[in-house]
């Protein structure tokens, strides 16, 4: 399965060669290192919420950084640092609802992601300055990457990677039954708030790249994608890292030269991957 | 409802015993004053209609729900997270994940991980004793096929090998018949029994399928909110205890792997 993305991601890098002088510009090295960076750990992540149909979660928990970002330009400070607290709070009160409430996890979604986006307009009309930011953490903007999202995208990236490699078995069994893991003596709560904090924290390390509208389909489609064509968990993940990092690479370069918004290049061309794959794993089966 | 003696009770170790046990959920009673014991080597089942209790009743000999009133007993303590790992849980076989990516071998592992223990992966060790497993069920040929392409019976066959895998002392069944075509219910309901006889463990199964319960368990109870009946199969089918558990229309065909000529009872009390 490998050597299906492999030749893909090559031919890229070639273009890449050829395409080289949009390497001088420094927003757009920065905007190929997050989308180089943010592939696996989106892929990964896409994984498992692909197999724990979570991704009106990761929908909701998309949506609620706008509260934070909002949040963060009315205090002044960091708004990067109020998204990621935002939503992990509100991925986590999903999770803690969805199994103490009487509410299904859908109903807590659909009320936290209005709450979450109504505060963002609040707090947008309170705070005194315009700011032309916030469209770019809506829809994306390759031009906003600075080096010092470059060092949080891999701070907080590694640690959704590396926690994720480590605890991969667990997670795995909890996606696959959770109450057989309940009674194989899986800590089955504290594997779902631990994956709903780090699906936070990848929605919100993509924002500024993707946006918050369109992140939440990069925490499906690459899944979704190779779910299509194999049954098998490893080649699933390579196959969906393969996935993100055509659609994040592919997307941005086409953006670039068409002069499109670089989120949504980089969504359609990720469908457009999940689309191709799915016909092929039709006709595979 | 008396607990009934029987002459494998006065020898052997209890292995899950509830007594007097209350559980309401949001104000109402779903289950009342249960008494219950079973008892190392035999197969308990419990049958009941829908709604009558029957799945609370496992989540309580489990320790995963906690009784109002009453004491529930997991090998002579209280069940907890330490002594659950004794318990191997069968679930419902469900159609619903056919397409998560793991293999037969891989579901089996899983009832080794928390003997693997956190940040770690299955070493080579651990896959021998998955496949030794497997080829107890007759299943080593499937080892690497999609767990989801596998027939009913033969996933609930891995998932008795993943339970089996961390040698425990009971097993606990949900409704084991659902999902299974009738000639691998009757390889599944040997597979069990000769575990009960080599290993020498447990089994509590729930099912709402009568047939399947008297004609496999060595004891069994019937559930309706109360135990109506605990003791041998065959007196379950008394008129009485079967209103009390099912209702007043009620129409129990069975047929099962004693079926000589199939027999019908009807009861009609309108």
């Amino acid at each position: 399965m490998l050597w299906f993305t492999i030749p893909d991601v090559q031919h890229v890098l070639r273009n890449m060669n050829i395409m080289i002088e949009i390497f001088n510009l420094e927003f757009m090295r920065n905007a190929f290192m997050a989308g180089i960076m943010l592939s696996p750990v989106l892929a990964v992540v896409s994984f498992f919420v692909v197999l724990r149909r979570l991704s009106f979660v990761g929908v909701g928990v998309a949506h609620s950084a706008f509260g934070g970002i909002a949040l963060g330009f009315f205090l002044g400070i960091s708004p990067i640092l109020t998204a990621i607290v935002f939503a992990i709070a509100v991925s986590n009160a999903i999770g803690y609802i969805g199994r103490h409430g009487k509410l299904s996890a859908d109903t807590a979604i659909g009320i936290f992601f209005a709450f979450a986006m109504a505060l963002g307009v609040v707090f947008i009309g309170m705070s005194d300055q315009y700011n032309v930011d916030l469209f770019g953490y809506l829809f994306g903007n390759i031009l906003a990457i600075t080096s010092k999202d470059l060092i949080i995208i891999a701070l907080l990236g590694g640690f959704v990677l590396i926690s994720i490699f480590l605890l991969f078995k667990e997670l795995l069994f909890v996606s696959f039954d959770r109450e057989v893991a309940l009674v194989s003596g899986m800590p089955v709560a504290f594997l779902d708030h631990f994956f709903l904090t780090i699906l936070a924290m990848s929605v919100v390390i993509s924002m500024k790249i993707i946006g918050i509208i369109l992140v939440s389909a990069l925490l499906v489609i690459p899944g979704a994608a190779a779910s299509q064509i194999t049954d098998r968990y490893i080649p699933m993940i390579a196959i969906a890292i393969g996935v993100a990092l055509i659609s994040t690479v592919g997307g941005l370069l086409i953006s670039y030269y068409a002069d499109l918004a670089s989120g949504a290049t980089i969504v359609i061309l990720s469908s457009v991957i999940f689309f191709i794959l799915f016909i092929v794993g039709r006709f595979r089966a | 409802m008396k607990e009934h003696k029987t002459d494998i009770g006065n020898k052997k170790a209890v292995y899950a015993e509830l007594q007097n046990v209350w559980v309401s959920y949001y104000n109402k009673w779903v289950l009342k004053s249960i008494c219950l014991k079973c008892y190392q080597g035999e197969i308990l089942g419990i049958v009941g209609p829908n709604g009558s209790g029957k799945s609370t009743l496992l989540k309580v000999i489990l320790g995963l729900v906690r009784p109002q009133k009453g004491v529930a007993q997991l090998f002579g303590h209280m069940p907890d997270k330490h002594n659950r790992l004794e318990v191997g849980y069968l679930p419902q076989i469900s159609k619903a994940d056919r397409s998560f990516p793991v293999t037969a071998l891989d579901v089996v592992l899983m009832g080794l991980y928390n003997r693997i223990g956190f940040f770690k992966r299955p070493g080579s060790k651990s896959r021998e004793v998955a496949m030794e497993m497997l080829r107890e069920i007759n299943m080593a040929d499937h080892a690497e096929k999609p767990f989801g392409m596998l027939s009913g019976g033969q996933q609930q066959r891995v998932h008795i090998a993943r339970a089996l895998a961390s040698k425990p002392k009971l097993l606990v069944l949900d409704e084991p018949s659902t999902g299974v075509d009738s000639v691998a219910q009757e390889d599944f309901y040997e597979l069990l029994a000769k575990f009960r006889d080599e290993m020498n463990i447990s089994v509590i199964m729930v099912s709402h399928d009568i047939g399947v319960i008297t004609a496999h368990a060595d004891r069994i109870a019937c559930l309706n909110l109360e135990i109506h009946y605990h003791g041998e199969p065959d007196s379950c089918f008394e008129p009485e205890i079967m209103q009390k558990v099912y209702g007043k229309n009620l129409n129990v065909m069975v047929h099962d792997s004693r079926c000589a000529t199939c027999f019908k009872k009807h009861e009609h009390n309108d």
